[in-house]
């Protein structure tokens, strides 16, 4: 990373004041009047919308192998929101997926 | 004991489970951060200042890849966006509550503690104003400074974890650990995999901006589809 300390203080406390200002929007200053029902049914989708895609280019082209595509990523990937879905348990997953990478890593190194 | 240090106390109870998954989540933080370049005081103080893990998580991730600082913040809140949708609907609970107790609790609003105190209002519907505080910070009690704590000993402990564990794809695990209980619906399906599709295509544009514009149709996908199912329906 080549941010100074400036722009790093920056990032935190511009995220600081931005999250704060989204959790006291309606808490604190909008009160409790209903929000429109399509702004509703648009932010229901923000954090399926912005996480995948975050993740998506991480796990296709993964930093540690150059950029190229790499299968013990690609299954723990798979096998992580496989367990998700299936179980909706933030920790198996967390730990299903761990366990593959590693498990994978082995095998290919061996 | 009064009814508000019972629900207080409740709050603290049930938030008992939540602290198996915030105090490695948090250590994870510390390490990732530490990692990408952050000085140890610099990691604790994102996560005293935002508290939100996803965001944090995405913040330095970005910062890794050294896009800049404008770009870095708005794809944090992009991801804190879906907090707007906890405030609106924990807020007609709140009536009768004073103003500087309504900013805390804006802070320590979180995935879990909106989940828990959410639950505890429907449920419980005559609760008075002083007691629904109460069990919201209760809900936080443990887990804030353990989501501190947490973050400042994976940040000092940061170097002394070997590099051969991978480590490059926590980050991308606990996010699809997040997304796939949220795949509830087809219309969540459709936007992940909008998401997913478009960010992918557009990864040729500069400073991350094929994500946003990735995350904003995605969420109108979710929309329509919503809209076409109850119709549907209907």
């Amino acid at each position: 990373m080549s941010m100074s300390d400036v722009q790093i203080w920056t990032v935190i406390v511009l995220v600081a004041i931005g999250t704060f200002l989204i959790r006291f929007s309606f808490i604190g200053l909008i009160g409790d009047r209903d929000l429109p029902p399509w702004v509703l049914r648009h932010l229901r989708y923000t954090p399926v919308a912005v996480l995948p895609g975050l993740v998506a280019p991480l796990v296709l082209w993964p930093e540690a192998t150059g950029g190229n595509p790499d299968l013990p990523r690609l299954m723990a990937a798979a096998v992580t929101v496989l367990l998700g879905v299936m179980f909706k348990n933030l920790l198996l997953a967390i730990f299903g997926g761990g366990a593959t990478l590693f498990v994978m890593l082995q095998v290919m190194a061996g | 004991m009064t009814t508000t240090k019972r629900a207080f106390l409740q709050g603290i109870r049930d938030s008992l489970p939540f602290i198996v998954v915030v105090a490695p989540f948090a250590m994870l933080f510390g390490v990732v951060a530490t990692e990408a370049g952050l000085s140890p005081l610099q990691t604790f103080g994102f996560s005293v200042a935002v508290i939100a893990g996803a965001a944090q998580f995405a913040a330095v991730q970005l910062m890794a890849d050294n896009a800049p600082v404008l770009i870095i913040v708005a794809t944090a809140l992009a991801v804190n966006l879906r907090m707007a949708m906890y405030s609106a609907s924990i807020a007609p609970y709140l009536r009768g509550v004073p103003f500087w107790q309504r900013a805390f609790m804006s802070y320590m609003l979180v995935d879990q503690s909106y989940a828990q105190g959410l639950l505890k209002y429907e449920t419980e519907p005559d609760l008075t104003p002083s007691a629904r505080v109460a069990y919201f910070f209760g809900t936080m009690m443990l887990n804030m400074p353990l989501w501190y704590g947490g973050t400042l000993v994976g940040a000092l402990l940061g170097n002394r974890i070997p590099q051969d564990y991978a480590l490059d794809f926590a980050v991308p695990i606990t996010f699809l650990a997040l997304v796939g209980p949220m795949l509830k619906t087809a219309a969540h399906v459709a936007a992940a995999f909008t998401s997913v599709l478009l960010t992918l295509v557009l990864a040729f544009l500069p400073y991350n901006l094929g994500l946003m514009v990735a995350a904003l149709v995605a969420m109108m996908v979710g929309a329509q589809v919503e809209l076409m199912v109850e119709r549907r329906r209907a």
